[in-house]
């Protein structure tokens, strides 16, 4: 309609006024958009503050198949040897990694260079990211590929379609490929059809839904080398096939008891049918796991249900700090609200019970759970607080909303969880008349969005402060409240790259073989798969001996050089010293004549003049400490001053007899040293 | 006696299960024709792996799988189509099988990846 200079303001504010099916559309859209700025701002502190680069150790080693996928192709990728790592086993790349990840980033990498942007691989690893950008993990896939399959699911349970299942399976298939961590879903989705078929909620269509789901999910699976034949061998997954035997049995009677019309002959029908399919599964059942065809829960699912567990009998996997059980803390520093924002949504969800909420309250109370036994799994619990979380809200706010629109008396509320703080008072305010209930509300909407958006400056703080550093750049405050960067890891990776013979071998503990092998360029003997619990022993007992056995091993793998990480000059509290016991510990798991008491004093770690005689002359000890005695690092104190451990160190005059020092970075934070060669001579 | 009237209750529920079958629609019998011919098909695989051991193991699997996954999908089609379900009642028939189809083509895609 042509603007005309003297139509009245009104008519023409009028003429742009969407219906309210378009309002609502444009706040949706909007408020998504606005959504995805924030997730996307918030992830780039670190890129911001450092520089673009991979974080932390298990990206690199991402970053690197990544790197070789988009150079080599995927048939190479796929039967990749890697002689590189873990010499002088190697490692079979293409049949132990979860390729979703690389496949992902190398297909946009591909698209942005077939639309001409000039990227390089680096980059697009960097931003493919799950909390913040340069931490290229696997759960940055991952997360995604679960709450797509979760969706999918549940919206083939509720359409009953073979398409949707389809499609399901596929997503069950993208989520293998990312992360073993998909033992949730083919755990999770098969419990919530028995709470389905339980609680009398099922249909012809869950039938439909979860078949088609299992039995392609199924065969998709398997096509991923590492997950293999696990789906119809391992005891994790069983319970997907029972629940599947289970189905076929209950529609089967389901079937016959519609045919039938008399219920007599039915409950003979019945009784027969149900003892028969319970023997034959429990023998089926028994004889799996007896003979051991069935294998049982291993290790690193068994300790999510007995934490215990690892810590008496797999130490490696104790180890793991991402492995450790939560704090409160965590939670509260996590979650925020949400922490109670997340039972008022469960109250909420059962008020209206359908299939979706109860898959959501199953979804949130067992990773909950999980969240609770390891830190790392509150990522898989995120979703799912968030969504609970939403539902309270979203609720809360239109009880009050109604409220304020309403021109009756006498409007009943729903319930007003939400601002708990103020509950209370609100009963009181909305028992007196209309007005105060209207004033009630008002205040109550203000509350919520107030508590709101001090929730989304909070998550905004975390993440600056708390996940954006990238662990390989370590940064302090200097004495002038000027910021210092030790950029000592990076240093000492790329001297090794450029000062030793392309074939060196290099030991270090397995925390930074990723590191050396994606920056170093070289072959090391240990690295973080820790596929080969032995091999990793022999390194720990190599770096916990007395330095002349230690010699004969590393002389027995080839080892040229010797890397160790020491924060005695920094105060860096992450470095070998700090782990030692570790490597005790998983040595002496292997190896009996490594005990751990032998390097305790009355059951304490020491380093400094009262450590016991085998910790001041191990090798790590002498790695660590040489030419340290010397150095000043603190004023005021002596020299071997240790300031990670706060002592002044027992053994200052430390002489290497088969070692020599190679390199040693400006912060003294990492050290080489070169192993020497036998004797020519005596 | 028990095992008297056990035995009659077996014949009468024999007798009443065929009749209420022969009821059926043709469609609905030739359904099920297929699954029965798929499962026999995957018990004599069952029965060839028992004699001959189970080497190599994904190309039993996928035999075996190929065989429970036609039966699963066309139970899936039978119920789809039946008229008698109220829930799939706004489905169109060719929709049903154009799904089944569908599923199909990826399950035996994925069975000639895997068979080895």
């Amino acid at each position: 309609m042509p603007i005309l200079p003297n139509m009245p303001v009104l008519d023409l504010v009028k003429s742009f006024k969407l219906k309210t099916k378009q309002q609502e559309l444009l706040i949706r859209v909007s408020i998504l958009c606005l959504v995805y700025v924030l997730a996307f701002i918030t992830r780039l502190f670190s890129v911001l503050r450092y520089e673009s680069m991979i974080h932390e150790f298990d990206p690199y080693f991402n970053y690197r198949t990544t790197l070789y996928l988009t150079q080599n192709g995927f048939y190479d990728f796929w039967n990749w040897f890697d002689y590189e790592s873990w010499y002088p086993l190697g490692r079979i790349v293409g049949g132990t990694l979860y390729p979703g990840l690389m496949v992902t980033a190398a297909l946009i990498y591909r698209i942005l260079h077939f639309l001409r942007f000039a990227v390089h691989i680096r980059e697009v690893c960097v931003l493919t990211a799950p909390s913040v950008a340069g931490s290229y993990d696997n759960e940055g896939v991952a997360i995604f590929a679960l709450l797509f399959t979760f969706y999918l699911f549940v919206k083939a349970v509720n359409t009953g379609s073979l398409a949707w299942s389809l499609a399901s399976a596929f997503g069950y298939f993208y989520m293998v490929s990312a992360w073993g961590g998909y033992v949730f879903i083919i755990n999770l989705i098969p419990l919530y059809v028995l709470v389905l078929l339980i609680t009398g909620r099922y249909s012809m269509r869950l039938y439909v839904a979860y078949n088609c789901m299992y039995v392609l999910g199924m065969l998709l699976a398997m096509q991923i080398r590492f997950v293999g034949f696990q789906h119809v061998q391992s005891g994790e997954h069983m319970a997907a096939m029972g629940v599947f035997f289970l189905l076929q049995v209950f529609y089967f009677l389901d079937w016959v008891k519609h045919m039938l019309s008399d219920t007599k002959l039915f409950q003979a029908f019945l009784r027969i049918t149900v003892t028969c399919a319970v023997a034959v599964g429990a023998i089926a059942l028994g004889l799996g796991m007896l003979s051991g065809y069935i294998s049982p829960w291993t290790g690193r699912f068994y300790s999510l249900l007995d934490p215990t567990y690892a810590k008496d009998h797999i130490p490696i996997i104790a180890s793991v700090s991402e492995h450790q059980p939560t704090a409160w803390s965590s939670f509260m520093f996590d979650f925020h609200i949400l922490l109670f924002l997340f039972p008022a949504g469960l109250y909420f969800c059962f008020k209206r019970l359908s299939d979706a909420t109860i898959f959501i309250v199953m979804y949130g109370l067992t990773s909950m759970y999980f969240a609770g036994v390891m830190v790392r799994l509150i990522l898989v619990a995120t979703p799912a607080v968030c969504l609970v979380s939403a539902i309270a809200v979203s609720a809360t706010v239109k009880n009050l909303t109604v409220l304020l629109r309403s021109k009756n008396k006498g409007v009943q509320t729903g319930s007003t969880k939400g601002s708990s703080s103020s509950k209370a008072s609100s009963k009181a305010l909305l028992d007196q008349s209309q007005p105060f209930q209207k004033n009630g509300a008002i205040a109550l909407l203000f509350g919520a969005f107030y508590l709101l958006s001090k929730y989304a400056t909070h998550c905004t703080w975390v993440t600056s402060e708390a996940y954006s550093s990238p662990s390989i750049v370590l940064a302090a405050r200097g004495a002038h409240g000027s910021r210092v960067i030790f950029d000592d890891y990076r240093e000492a990776y790329f001297w090794l790259r450029q000062n030793t013979p392309p074939d060196a071998k290099v030991m270090s503990w397995w925390d930074y073989g990723y590191q050396i092998t994606a920056m170093g360029n070289r072959t090391v003997i240990v690295d973080n798969n820790t596929w080969n619990n032995t091999h990793i022993a022999t390194v720990g007992r190599a770096m916990s001996s007395y330095e002349d056995e230690a010699i004969e091993i590393m002389r027995s793998l080839d080892v040229d050089y010797v890397l160790v990480v020491f924060g005695g000059v920094t105060g860096y509290s992450s470095d070998d010293i700090n782990k030692f016991l570790w490597m005790v510990r998983i040595g002496g798991g292997v190896f009996p004549v490594i005990k751990e008491p032998d390097y305790l004093v009355n059951g304490e770690y020491r380093v400094d003049k009262g450590a016991a005689p085998k910790m001041l002359n191990c090798l790590m000890y002498k790695l660590c400490y040489y030419r340290f005695g010397e150095m000043l690092t603190e004023y005021g104190k002596p020299p071997g001053y240790d300031r990670a451990r706060g002592v002044e160190i027992g053994n200052k005059d430390i002489k290497l007899e088969h070692l020599e020092e190679a390199f040693t970075t400006s912060n003294w934070i990492v050290r080489i040293y070169k192993v020497k060669p036998p004797n020519n001579r005596w | 006696m028990g095992r008297a009237s056990s035995k009659e209750d077996a014949g009468a529920l024999f007798h009443s299960l065929r009749s209420a079958y022969a009821a059926t629609p043709l469609n609905l019998k030739i359904i099920d024709l297929y699954v029965g011919f798929s499962i026999f098909t995957a018990l004599i695989q069952v029965v060839y792996m028992a004699i001959v051991g189970s080497f190599p193991f994904n190309s039993f699997l996928s035999g075996v799988l190929s065989c429970v996954g036609t039966a699963v999908l066309a139970v899936c089609l039978r119920i789809q189509v039946n008229k008698e379900n109220k829930e799939f009642k706004d489905l169109p028939p060719e929709r049903a099988f154009a799904d089944f189809v569908l599923c199909n083509l990826v399950l035996h895609l994925v069975i000639m990846n895997f068979l080895g």
